[in-house]
């Protein structure tokens, strides 16, 4: 045993047992090492960011018979049909005979159209904004005015329709559209008969 | 010229701020981060100016890729645990303990129920080629994504249900998802998004 036969040979001089001072500095590089080792492994392996979300309700198909269906004045009603190559058109009131106009996704177009047609509202919506950003309120109190604000008289009904041709993306920048320009009354449908003629019509 | 004689420093640095950091800067990471969940497919999703974040449990997942492939997760071992036993059962598939483990490993999985043994029993590098993943079914003959989501909601009723979809995805495919939840009456569910700069100025 190497240790034991060093300590035997401290004990040759017989003197007083002496503890020899040991440096209490230890190296710690290779601590450090591990420490960066482990950081970048951590950095690598997890995410920081929450994915957002966007939440949507959709209808329940039960219960729903001719006569609880809600019927929106043709006035308020908006349609939006999502299209291929990300375009989008759109009509006021009923189908038939109605102008189909065509626009695109950005601020200038779909957003521009919906803020004007939802015009009180939306500057309803932005002075309680301001309200919330002066005054700190209360997040939950904000949400129910808001709320309350959207489920104005006059707000727009939207059906928002898509071709077979759109994608996914132009559905989440369609509803995006709604919370922006603050729009709660909107639902996702499918195509009807009188629309799907209407797409064949202007070789939507 | 006398030579001029540069005093000899000793090149040690005490390291120990240096591992104060490195350890500050580890814990750090430890607490606030969470793993990123393994998925079978790359999916950009689409940006939105929503700023509502997911919680981190009690959520299952639908991930849709762009080539329309429809895959499921729900989270916790337990759970998934018991939602293989429960989907094997119904369509009458004897897995045995390895495999149903196997599973409760998988994050997200696209397969029909029909080779789901053959899947699980494939080798974890094998498991995510594209040929191995095709999706669960969701038309109206075969729906087996409604199955998986009523199996889900059964084990857990606190479960939320996210979808999470490819920009490109063409619309049918959502439209076949959205549908199969409409029929379980399922009318809350969240789709994911990233986070946009926010509506442009002009």
């Amino acid at each position: 045993m190497a240790e034991l036969s060093q300590d035997s040979g401290s004990h040759k001089k017989g003197g007083k047992k002496r503890s020899k001072k040991v440096s209490t500095r230890i190296d710690l590089t290779p601590m450090v090492d591990l420490g960066f080792l482990l950081i970048t492994f951590f950095m690598l392996a997890t995410s920081l960011i929450k994915p957002q979300t966007m939440e949507i309700a959709m209808p329940s198909n039960k219960n729903v018979t001719e006569q609880n269906q809600t019927v929106a004045k043709a006035s308020q009603a908006v349609t939006l049909i999502l299209g291929k190559n990300d375009k989008i058109f759109y009509y006021f009131g009923k189908t038939e005979g109605a102008q189909v106009i065509e626009t695109d996704y950005s601020g200038k177009g779909l957003r521009k159209m919906l803020l004007e047609k939802n015009y009180e509202i939306a500057k309803q919506a932005e002075g309680l904004k301001k309200e919330k950003l002066k005054t700190h309120m209360d997040e939950d109190v904000y949400q129910k005015k808001l709320t309350e604000i959207k489920a104005g008289k006059n707000a727009p009904v939207v059906r928002i329709m898509a071709t077979d041709e759109a994608n996914y993306k132009n559905l989440v920048d369609a509803l995006d559209e709604m919370n922006i320009c603050s729009i709660s009354r909107y639902a996702i449908v499918d195509l009807d008969e009188p629309d799907k003629l209407l797409i064949k019509d202007k070789n939507i | 010229m006398p030579k001029v004689k540069v005093a000899r420093k000793s090149t040690l640095v005490d390291m120990t701020a240096m591992c104060d950091v490195a350890f500050l800067l580890l814990t750090f990471f430890m607490l606030t981060s969470n793993f990123t969940k393994k998925e079978p497919v790359l999916v950009s999703t689409p940006a939105s100016v929503s700023e509502i974040k997911i919680p981190e449990t009690n959520i299952m997942t639908i991930l849709v890729d762009k080539d329309g492939r429809v895959f499921f997760g729900i989270d916790g071992q337990d759970k998934r645990q018991e939602l293989i036993k429960q989907m094997a059962e119904a369509y009458k598939i004897n897995l045995t303990k390895e495999e149903i483990r196997n599973y409760s490993l998988l994050d997200l999985v696209g397969n029909r129920m029909e080779v789901m043994k053959s899947y699980l029993n494939l080798q974890a590098e094998v498991r995510d080629r594209p040929e191995n993943n095709n999706g669960i079914p969701s038309d109206s003959t075969n729906n087996q994504l409604k199955d998986w989501v009523k199996s889900a909601r059964g084990i857990n009723p606190e479960l939320r249900i996210a979808i999470k979809a490819d920009e490109k995805t063409p619309y049918p495919v959502i439209k076949k998802v959205m549908k199969s939840l409409q029929e379980l009456d399922e009318n809350r569910y969240n789709l994911i998004t990233r986070l946009d700069a926010g509506p442009a100025k002009d």
